[in-house]
């Protein structure tokens, strides 16, 4: 069954001039985790508000849990968990506080509140910092606390949008750890990010979002594959780059590319490590030293380059930055 | 009755945000106190009002109308904040009366408004105000001036919704509130000012709340408006209306403009 459905969706902004979503279409089975994997402006922000109420769609339809989104909110908002890209608790009131009063606005009365905000304080390992205000608490600390809100009632469907965005290392991988456990748990999860490596992680399927439109989907795999598999690169100074062109072409067995500013020569592999260990030994006999010798799996902008002939928006602006920076 | 619930729980955490920051009550009370000392001491020698008391009778009324007004702009930059916080998409998405955010944040700025009107209350009488009419009708100004609070804190829910910047929201909520506190009877007689201002501060709320209360406290309503005209002869019946007024306009503005502030 469909937990999630929506169903040519479209909104635009701005009297019709700007179109957030395009005759959007997508679905989540019921117990599994979808990602939403797009760049900023993409518009995955807004079909998560869409689909937990907080925006009526200018066309389309949707449902969650089997319930009408437009039709009937009031039903919708009783089976769903939402944590945003912000988190939306109370600043200056305490964890503890912020989850009590949604438990009672959640209407299970002041003393099942307590219980339920005690135990998941406890589950997010948030019992010490239970006491103190939210601005005190680390992007980290808010982002559990935040999610925590969201599973008072154990939501049928639990929306997440970019919930480790703007998160350190650290961070990301304490919340990954948290929503794993969820998905255990076989809670159904629309998640939204901007990170491939994410929705690899998390997500049971994926769908690509670019402006507005779905324009690919699939498992985590599948996407990849499409994309071309995993890439050799070797940085070496100038004057060794023509010698080093022949021996990765010669290990890879594929035609190899030279970004002529970064001194970058790439070549698709499917061997992986081996083929790293190969051009090690090539290029040492060879007598050149390299600067830099990686395989790199497909990223985010990868999928993008492959899917939509331009890069993620973000990931251009930084490689760019690298670039400059480099030169 | 379930909406009712949800509403005593939004004015519960309001109430809960004054006991976790303290310094918001303590400077909302501040303010007024201060202008209670200033305007006593620096305005009451030399306005002579032929009043028995002095100007602090007079004035006492016009900083309590005064103080309310600004209930405006707490309700408006409280609910600013909240917009720009992202808290309010989570109130939204959940199952809960849709209006009771708002309701419970007008009530809120009620209840601050009883703890404040207390203490400026406690600090006239320290300076001398004496109201001369009977328990009765003091309370019953006292129940005037939350409920005109009341009414303008819907303004202000509207002022907190259209604004994009809780900054903005402080400037207009000023903008709004300053000329109407000063265009009127509540610190020096309207008679001094040109002509067409009178009018002005005839019709002025401000005004007719001014003299309503001073009216309630058992002054002779003669210092401000002009005489003869309707709302200086009846603060009472026009300050009523206006409150009214404003709640039935105001009210289904700022909950249809709340529906809709996302869309």
């Amino acid at each position: 069954m469909k937990s999630v459905i929506a169903d040519q969706i479209v909104k635009t902004y701005d009297k019709g001039r700007v179109r957030a979503l395009d005759n959007l279409s997508l679905d989540v089975e019921e117990g599994t985790v979808l990602s939403v994997l797009g760049p900023n402006g993409a518009g995955k922000t807004t079909v998560v508000r869409i689909l937990t109420t907080l925006l009526r769609p200018d066309s389309g339809s949707a449902s969650v849990a089997g319930i009408d989104v437009i039709k009937n909110p009031e039903k919708v908002r009783e089976v769903i968990g939402l944590s945003g890209q912000y988190a939306a608790v109370d600043e200056i009131l305490t964890g503890y506080d912020n989850l009590v009063m949604f438990g009672e606005l959640y209407h299970l009365g002041k003393k099942q509140a307590v219980i339920r905000a005690n135990e998941l304080l406890e589950r997010f390992a948030l019992t010490e910092a239970a006491k103190r205000p939210i601005k005190t608490y680390s992007g980290g600390m808010r982002r559990r606390l935040d999610l925590a809100a969201s599973l008072i009632v154990k939501p049928k469907v639990l929306f997440l949008d970019e919930p480790t965005t703007g998160l350190d290392p650290r961070g990301r991988q304490e919340m990954w750890g948290v929503i794993e456990e969820l998905v255990k748990g076989g809670v159904t999860l629309l998640l939204t990010t901007q990170y491939l490596e994410e929705a690899d992680q998390l997500a049971d399927e994926i769908a690509v979002i670019d402006t507005g439109k779905v324009i690919a989907r699939g498992t985590s795999d599948a996407l990849k594959k499409q994309v071309g598999g995993e890439r050799l690169e070797v940085v070496v100074e100038q004057a060794n780059v023509a010698k080093t062109l022949e021996i990765v072409a010669a290990v890879s067995g594929n035609k190899a590319s030279l970004d002529e500013g970064l001194r970058l020569i790439s070549a698709p592999v499917s061997t992986g490590s081996a083929a790293l260990f190969e051009v090690l030994k090539s290029l040492d006999s060879a007598g050149i030293h390299a600067l830099d010798v990686g395989v790199k799996r497909p990223s985010l902008d990868d999928v993008f380059l492959s899917l939509t002939g331009h890069a993620a928006e973000e990931k251009r602006a930084e490689n760019e930055e690298k670039k400059r920076g480099r030169k | 009755m379930s909406a009712i619930n949800d509403v005593a729980i939004i004015t519960r955490r309001q109430l809960l945000l004054l006991t976790r920051v303290p310094e918001v009550l303590i400077f909302s009370t501040i303010q007024p106190v201060m202008f209670v000392l200033l305007f006593r001491f620096v305005f009451g020698g030399s306005i002579s009002t032929g009043q028995p008391g002095g100007y602090v009778q007079l004035l006492m009324p016009g900083i309590f109308v005064q103080t309310v007004a600004f209930t405006l702009a707490g309700t408006a930059s409280g609910l600013a904040e909240d917009m720009k916080k992202g808290l309010i998409d989570r109130f939204r998405s959940l199952p809960i009366s849709q209006s009771a955010l708002v309701v419970g944040r007008t009530l809120g700025d009620s209840l601050l408004n009883i703890v404040v009107l207390t203490v400026m209350g406690i600090a006239g009488f320290v300076v001398g105000w004496r109201p001369s009419a009977g328990l009765g009708n003091v309370a019953l100004g006292f129940l005037f001036l939350l409920f005109f609070g009341y009414a303008l804190s819907w303004v202000g829910v509207l002022v907190g919704l259209s604004a994009s910047d809780a900054r903005v929201v402080q400037n207009v909520s000023f903008i709004v509130t300053f000329p109407l506190t000063f265009l009127s009877n509540a610190f020096a007689p309207t008679t001094g000012m040109p002509r067409i201002l009178q009018y002005f501060a005839e019709w002025n709320p401000v005004s007719t709340m001014v003299a309503a209360c001073r009216q309630l406290f058992g002054l002779k309503n003669k210092f401000g408006a002009t005489a003869g005209s309707y709302p200086s002869e009846h603060p009472l019946t026009t300050s009523l209306v206006y409150m009214v007024v404003i709640m039935a306009i105001f009210i289904p503005i700022s909950l249809r403009k709340y529906r809709n502030s996302l869309d």
